[in-house]
């Protein structure tokens, strides 16, 4: 005689219009199980007007994080399983960005932040220069291949209490991308971004915590990365640059 | 909320205030080890322009340092800004050193202590 299909008990976030509560639905349980299948499970057979988003589905494109059961998640790499407890699941919009509806939150603010930051390449060289050679045991070279992996996908930002606290913060994924030119030979925008970072929401309002270094999905440290702007900006402080 | 100037402030005051904090503690274990009076605290203090510069850079130190890190704390878990929170920093940084200003004064220069 076959199991009794396991339900799962999921409550997720439904926001319209500034207003919100949990919803929950009853969602069976499979072996191998993401939150992303769940969400998408609700959304095919229970209640089509859920607003979530998603791209890739394989960590790539950093475009489905969620917070899931308090914590920020990539949904589409975060198995059921893992973050399971007492068979429940609270699934609701990231941290510290504006709902647009249901789960799908508006990332401007993030991005806005990404420009104030500076943390925009800007080449020294033109196309018809020689293309520049970096060694790849070249010291700066290894600290900006510390902090490239970044998919935007705002989990650090959602994990920042300086955030929560302080909506002027650039946040660690801007800073910890201002950290990454920095160690860019090839940049010539390095006064104005070191400027850019030591502003009022600047580099300087991290209280290192590491929140994002426990929650980034790529296994950044974004607090090291601010750390060394910290580190740079004291320099410069004193009129030295490193 | 702090940029590079006030960042640069608190962590210069606190690096001032780590050997003066050792030696208040040094101090302070010496005087009770010794049984010191108060008499015999204010015959050495009194007059003395090294105690004098000791707890005054000690007092400014501690005026700065702390000012700036209760301005944080006010704008993070109250949500004070803007010219409410500077006026806030400021009057933090005023009483403390004129509290500890009149204090160093009393026990080096002001010839009695209260």
């Amino acid at each position: 005689m076959d199991q009794p299909e396991q339900l799962l008990d999921v409550s997720i976030w439904r926001e319209q219009n500034g207003e919100g509560h949990f919803e929950r639905f009853q969602v069976p349980r499979r072996e191998n199980q993401t939150i992303l299948d769940i969400v998408a499970w609700v959304q095919h057979h229970a209640d089509p007007t859920l607003s979530y988003r998603f791209a890739c589905r394989v960590g790539m494109c950093g475009s489905c994080a969620m917070m899931v059961n308090g914590a920020p998640r990539w949904t589409c790499r975060t198995h059921v399983q893992k973050v399971v407890k007492d068979n429940r699941l609270e699934i609701a919009p990231l941290r510290n960005l504006p709902v647009i509806k249901d789960l799908a939150v508006d990332m401007d603010p993030f991005f806005d932040k990404w420009v104030a930051a500076d943390a925009v390449f800007q080449p020294s060289k033109t196309r018809h220069d020689p293309m520049a050679r970096i060694a790849p045991d070249d010291a700066m070279r290894i600290t900006a291949s510390e902090g490239i992996e970044c998919i935007n996908c705002a989990v650090c930002y959602a994990a920042c209490d300086v955030v929560a606290s302080n909506p002027e913060y650039l946040g660690p994924a801007a800073l910890n991308r201002a950290w990454t030119l920095v160690n860019d030979s090839r940049d010539s925008g390095q006064d104005k971004r070191l400027h850019a970072v030591a502003q009022n929401g600047g580099c300087h309002n991290c209280h290192a915590q590491q929140g994002c270094a426990q929650y980034c999905p790529n296994e950044l440290n974004p607090t090291a990365s601010i750390s060394g702007l910290k580190r740079v900006t004291a320099k410069s402080f004193f009129g030295r640059s490193e | 909320m702090l940029n590079l100037r006030l960042y640069m402030a608190q962590r210069l005051t606190a690096l001032i205030m780590v050997p003066l904090v050792l030696g208040h503690l040094g101090v302070m274990i010496y005087a009770v080890q010794g049984g010191l009076s108060v008499a015999e605290i204010l015959a050495r203090t009194q007059g003395s322009l090294a105690w004098f510069l000791f707890y005054g850079t000690f007092v400014a130190a501690v005026a700065v340092h702390a000012a700036i890190g209760l301005r944080v704390i006010v704008f993070e878990v109250l949500g004070v800004k803007g010219m409410v929170l500077d006026l806030f920093a400021w009057a933090v940084f005023v009483i403390l050193l004129g509290l500890g200003a009149r204090a160093v004064w009393s026990v080096t220069f002001a010839g009695s202590f209260l």
